[in-house]
């Protein structure tokens, strides 16, 4: 079983997976508590046109949808800033990206390359991924960490509450802006492990599940990543190991994850909400408890 | 150069999109303004894995599409409640869906065609029969579509009141879901999951910034929905690219100016018309009144949405 480790790219799914897994899940945190699920969807898809405009252009196609992505966060951080609205926004830029791709891919294909390529693209091809791709995830999945520890704080409080922290003073825009731009980084570096249609699987999933069976910020950020971990390296060991007919990778990562969510969602459902009450909070017992949702850091939102 | 008309595949090709941009213009309206833009975008692409299941047993596809739509759609509608967690299912029904459909898709030999054709739509390739399918199908959405509307807008954009009212906002809530699961469905086959979601979204996404009263953007998304649709199949016959760039182009080309344009009028016209309501209104006269209101409250919507 463990002869399979000597292999090149074996020993490079297991390290990009790896990387890919923990970034996408501590982005995947924030995504989570800003409702930005949508943006990340989107900035997939448009991590599909730059991965097929790249296969064209004859250039690695994880530096086609790092191009692509950023562009496009920085025009979704420009254009919409509310919750409401923005998912039309997001939609609009999303079916145009979407139609640059399938473009970029009959040019391809006419130009009598193989159908398959965008199939890998769509649903993610780990076991493709070069040495190069392994360096470059490894610098910008550090660089996305290292900026993420520095906003932590200012972050965490921006998104749990937006207007308090524009009045206290943090430059909320700003903040969502460079935000996105971290997003994309980890979407299109988690397209490479799972594809297009499966990113959630790895972005939105570990973290979903984190958040409903914690509160605490790090706490759930710690879960997550275990999550991610756990589904990657499951997802890969399951496909070299498993029955013979090799299944994808991204269809038992995929599975693990949303299975993990839904069994999250049934756990949440049926703790006791009691269990919040006993929290400590600075004049909690003044205060009924539903009067009270939203305690430091958002640790009472689900009550 | 208008001579490509006379060849079958082409007419099919102008029926057919016609009659799916006239049922996706009217559905994406209430999309819209229900929130629900992500699920447009989800349910084609579940419904591509169901598909996909179905060319692996064998059966027709549009049975795994129903089923998966379906059964997808009353997942949204349960687990969605608040449109915070919406999304979060939204999105993960659909990366499961599509687990399930690469799955499906890697068991079946001879891939990467059904794939395409699924996602990305062949509407000049389609028969006689598929054609007749869909004008039945999108004739009948229609009618039901009408029946639901007055209390389906009420229920959209006010929904306590509605529930107040006594109109059954999560059954119809759940009965729209299944509607437009059963539309993506039929549509799917015909013109692609990508073209779809553009047809349902980027016609009424344009028409709310520009006109206020909601059979007015109805009507003006579905015109705009049959431009786009004949001007993009013309593109595709005379070009080499395929049908769902051009009108996924055009759509978003439409939509751009609109979008950076429109706060110059629509903050101008939220101003008046609260002014007109708290000004002139006559009590007394139920329907007039209730059109107003549902008008104050598109504008109002939608300048929250311009900032």
């Amino acid at each position: 079983m463990f002869n399979v480790l000597q292999y090149d790219f074996v020993q490079n799914a297991f390290l990009a997976g790896s990387l890919i897994a923990i970034m996408a899940a501590t982005i995947g945190y924030f995504v989570v508590l800003r409702a930005q699920a949508f943006a990340g969807e989107a900035l997939a898809d448009i991590g599909f046109a730059g991965a097929t405009g790249a296969a064209i252009l004859g250039i690695s196609s994880l530096l086609g949808m790092l191009g692509l992505t950023l562009l496009a966060a920085l025009g979704i951080g420009a254009l919409g800033e509310r919750v409401r609205g923005r998912d039309i926004e997001i939609g609009m830029v999303l079916s145009f990206a979407l139609g640059l791709g399938v473009l970029f891919l009959s040019i391809y294909i006419q130009n009598g390359a193989n159908a398959n390529a965008g199939v890998s693209v769509l649903f993610g091809s780990i076991l493709t991924v070069t040495r190069r791709d392994v360096i470059i995830t490894l610098i910008t999945g550090s660089v996305t960490l290292l900026i993420l520890t520095f906003l932590f704080r200012p972050l965490l409080f921006a998104s749990v509450d937006p207007e308090v922290a524009q009045a206290r003073g943090v430059p909320v825009r700003l903040l969502s802006i460079v935000f996105l731009l971290l997003l994309a980084v980890a979407t299109a570096e988690a397209v490479l492990v799972i594809g297009v249609l499966l990113v959630f699987a790895l972005l939105i999933a570990p973290a979903a599940a984190a958040e409903r069976l914690t509160h605490q910020p790090l706490t759930a950020i710690f879960l997550s990543v275990i999550l991610g971990l756990t589904f990657t390296w499951g997802g890969l060991i399951l496909a070299f190991v498993g029955t013979g007919n090799h299944l994808p990778v991204s269809f038992y990562i995929s599975a693990m994850a949303a299975l993990t969510y839904f069994a999250s969602m049934l756990i949440a459902r049926f703790r006791s909400p009691r269990r919040y009450r006993a929290l400590p909070h600075p004049n909690r017992e003044h205060m009924p408890v539903h009067t009270h949702r939203r305690g430091k850091n958002g640790v009472f939102r689900h009550i | 150069m208008f001579d490509m008309l006379q060849y079958a595949f082409i007419q099919n090709a102008f029926v057919a999109g016609t009659c799916v941009a006239i049922v996706a213009a009217m559905m994406g309206y209430f999309l819209i303004v229900r929130g629900l833009t992500f699920a447009g975008h989800a349910l084609p692409n579940i419904g591509f894995a169901g598909a996909a299941g179905a060319v692996l047993l064998g059966i027709d596809p549009v049975i795994g599409l129903l089923a998966f739509t379906i059964s997808a759609a009353l997942a949204i509608g349960i687990l969605g409640k608040a449109i915070r967690e919406r999304d979060i299912a939204v999105g993960i029904i659909m990366t499961f869906a599509l687990g399930l459909g690469i799955l499906f898709l890697s068991l079946y030999s001879g891939y990467a065609e059904r794939v395409y054709s699924i996602l990305f739509g062949q509407i000049v390739g389609i028969s006689q029969e598929n054609v007749l399918f869909t004008a039945l199908s999108s004739f009948l959405t229609l009618i039901l579509l009408l029946i639901l509307y007055r209390p389906l807008l009420f229920s959209s954009f006010d929904p306590e009141v509605a529930e107040a009212r006594g109109v059954p906002v999560n059954a119809l809530g759940l009965a729209f879901l299944v509607l437009v699961a059963i539309t993506v469905s039929i549509a799917v086959q015909i013109v692609g999951a990508l073209l779809f979601f553009t047809l349902l979204i980027g016609p009424a996404a344009t028409t709310v910034r520009i006109v206020h009263r909601p059979l007015w953007a109805i009507l003006l998304a579905i015109i705009l929905g049959i431009c786009y649709t004949w001007l993009g199949i013309f593109f595709a016959a005379n070009g080499t690219w395929p049908v769902s760039f051009y009108i996924a182009t055009i759509s978003f080309a439409v939509y751009l100016p609109i979008r950076l344009l429109s706060p110059l009028w629509i903050g101008q016209r939220a101003r008046k018309n609260m002014s007109m309501k708290q000004g002139t209104l006559s009590p007394g006269f139920q329907s007039s009144e209730d059109e107003q209101n549902d008008a104050t409250k598109v504008s109002g919507r939608i300048s929250g949405i311009s900032r």
